[in-house]
């Protein structure tokens, strides 16, 4: 089973964001960026599939800032095999964008299943797996919380609903996946073998000039409308302790 | 005027309220509503659908339960066939695979995470949550187009009854001929604790750090007799079981009170808990969406708080 992980770095929302001169873009000169929370799911689902079900494991991003350290981290992850899109955009492009452009590209690479993150923090404009999925006219499961083998032609993936409800769908491959949940945590590697990593060769690929088919624009990027918020309780811990405790035993939460 | 379609989500049998929620984001734009149930007996769901001008159903074995291929394919016949101004689905797991593809295959224009919708021109105007609910992104695009709500976003209780014709439509042909199968439906686990069930709970987020920092929490939990909860990243860490998550993914909770440690409050954990009757936040980041929420909060670090917390409640 040939499986490919479609990868992206997003912006860490850990840090502060700022809205840029245009006012319809983050400010990305400064911003930190990581792996997409999901994308790692994603990986590691892969990378268990491999181990489990004897696939191999090609991982896929566009190219740009970063791509690089992020595709070799993906095979000391366990990925066999890393390749970058070359798209001559200037910007990242939204996901509709960068579907057409990386459904060129797996099909250059062959693949039987495609994995990427379910969504991405600034994916405003649809989610890349089904987009994905109807360019290369596969089925797709989005929200899948796991994935096992059936066999070497298709695959049993869980995908998750609210309310803690789920259900196991068999989907015959190929197939694109956006995956919410690997079935186990994402793994630690060692820096020993990310630094062996760090000269694995990465393939280019060329992609093809996709044009943009998205079809609407952001025409402004804001702080959100705040509500009329918290009541902030300062002072150390231990005078915050207090208030906290004292709401408690005002609305009688507590005791009895 | 304006035409917009609604589709339609079950649970169990059930319409579910986001579904409402999306008429009433249709009656706000003051053209006709259609709502588009699909089942393999859809007169039930039918039945509690209110607010539309006009009920489609079609009925094929193949479209329950769900299959994401299976109400592809239908959805996008009858989007073909009605020719809709717009097209609302939920930001939900059902969403997410129905919006985008039924975008590529109609060559619309798709808007997610949307939270407030107006008509202006022949465009829809829309603001939709960005960056984890950090920053809220206003777009524009030309109809005919597609938007994926974001639950909570519009109110069941705004949905005025309208008459409500029911049509039938018939399933397109491809139904008997997918390359997805059900195979089973999961519940949560009867035997586990229902968190949809407290009085209080204590949530703790990625904040906590690691799983050994959660028995802090449990400590605080204990005393004030609130049980543990985490957030999607606490959950998929491994650090709690599945069945205390909250949120989109996990639970949907209304407790007395709900204590947010180390949570940011994406729109995702905000969908699970923000009718909450106390929300006591704690977070480092002034910023964090989950202040926007809650009645009390604090920046103070968590790992001071928490056993000054458990301090001040004493041997209880």
């Amino acid at each position: 089973m040939r499986v490919v992980v479609v990868l992206r770095l997003v912006p860490d929302l850990t840090e502060e964001l700022e809205i840029d001169e245009s006012g319809t873009d983050i400010d990305r000169e400064w911003i930190g960026i990581k792996l997409n929370e999901f994308d790692d799911h994603a990986l590691e689902e892969a990378v268990l599939l491999k181990e489990g079900a004897g696939a191999t494991v090609t991982a896929l991003a566009l190219d740009g800032e970063g791509v690089d350290r992020m595709l070799q981290s993906a095979i000391a992850r366990g990925a066999d095999a890393a390749v970058k899109v070359e798209h001559g955009l200037e910007h990242v492009p939204d996901q509709r964008t960068a579907a057409a452009i990386l459904a060129g590209a797996i099909r250059e690479l062959g693949a039987d299943l495609i994995l990427t993150g379910v969504q991405t923090p600034e994916d405003v404009f649809g989610q890349l797996a089904p987009f994905l999925a109807a360019h290369l006219d596969m089925p797709t499961v989005n929200a899948v919380g796991g994935v096992s083998a059936d066999g070497e032609a298709a695959v049993d993936v869980r995908q998750e609903y609210s309310g803690g409800m789920s259900a196991i769908l068999g989907v015959t491959l190929p197939a694109v996946l956006g995956i919410q949940t690997a079935s186990q945590p994402p793994r630690y590697v060692s820096g020993s073998k990310l630094r062996q990593a760090m000269s694995a060769e990465i393939r280019t690929i060329t992609g093809a000039d996709a044009g943009s088919a998205t079809g609407a624009e952001i025409t402004g990027l804001q702080e959100p409308e705040r509500g009329d918020g918290a009541i902030m309780f300062g002072g150390d811990a231990e005078a915050v302790a207090g208030k906290i405790v004292d709401v408690l035993n005002e609305r009688g939460l507590l005791g009895g | 005027m304006v035409k917009v379609l609604v589709y339609i989500e079950a649970q169990g049998g059930q319409v579910t309220g986001t579904s409402l929620e999306l008429i009433a984001a249709a009656q706000s734009l003051g053209g006709t509503v259609e709502a588009l149930v699909l089942d393999a007996d859809p007169a039930s769901l039918a039945g509690q659908v209110k607010g539309a001008d006009t009920i489609l159903t079609m009925a094929d074995a193949a479209l329950s339960p769900y299959l994401p291929e299976a109400h592809g394919k239908a959805l996008a016949a009858v989007v073909a066939e009605r020719a809709p101004d717009l097209v609302l689905v939920a930001y939900s797991s059902t969403g997410l695979d129905l919006g985008p593809t039924l975008a590529v295959k109609a060559n619309r224009p798709l808007v997610s995470y949307c939270t407030k919708l107006t008509i202006e021109d022949g465009a829809i105007v829309a603001d939709s949550q960005a960056y984890g609910g950090k920053l809220t992104a206003s777009s524009r695009a030309p109809l005919p187009a597609v938007v994926a709500i974001t639950p909570g976003s519009y109110r069941e209780e705004d949905v005025a009854d309208r008459a409500g014709a029911t049509e039938s439509i018939a399933a397109p042909a491809g139904l008997s001929d997918l390359r997805t199968r059900f195979k089973s439906a999961q519940a949560p686990d009867p035997d586990a604790i229902d968190i949809t069930q407290c009085d209080k709970l204590l949530c703790v987020g990625r904040g906590i750090g690691d799983a050994d920092s959660i028995d802090l929490a449990r400590e605080v939990a204990a005393k004030i007799g609130a049980e543990i909860a985490g957030s999607r990243p606490v959950i998929d860490a491994g650090w709690l079981p599945k069945e205390r998550q909250v949120g989109k993914s996990g639970n949907k909770v209304k407790p007395r009170l709900y204590i947010a440690v180390g949570v940011s409050g994406a729109p995702e954990h905000l969908e699970g808990m923000g009718s909450a009757e106390l929300i006591i936040a704690v977070n480092s980041d002034a910023k964090a969406p989950i202040f926007d929420h809650a009645h009390f909060g604090t920046t103070v670090d968590l790992f001071d708080l928490l056993p000054a917390l458990s301090e001040r409640l004493g041997g209880g």
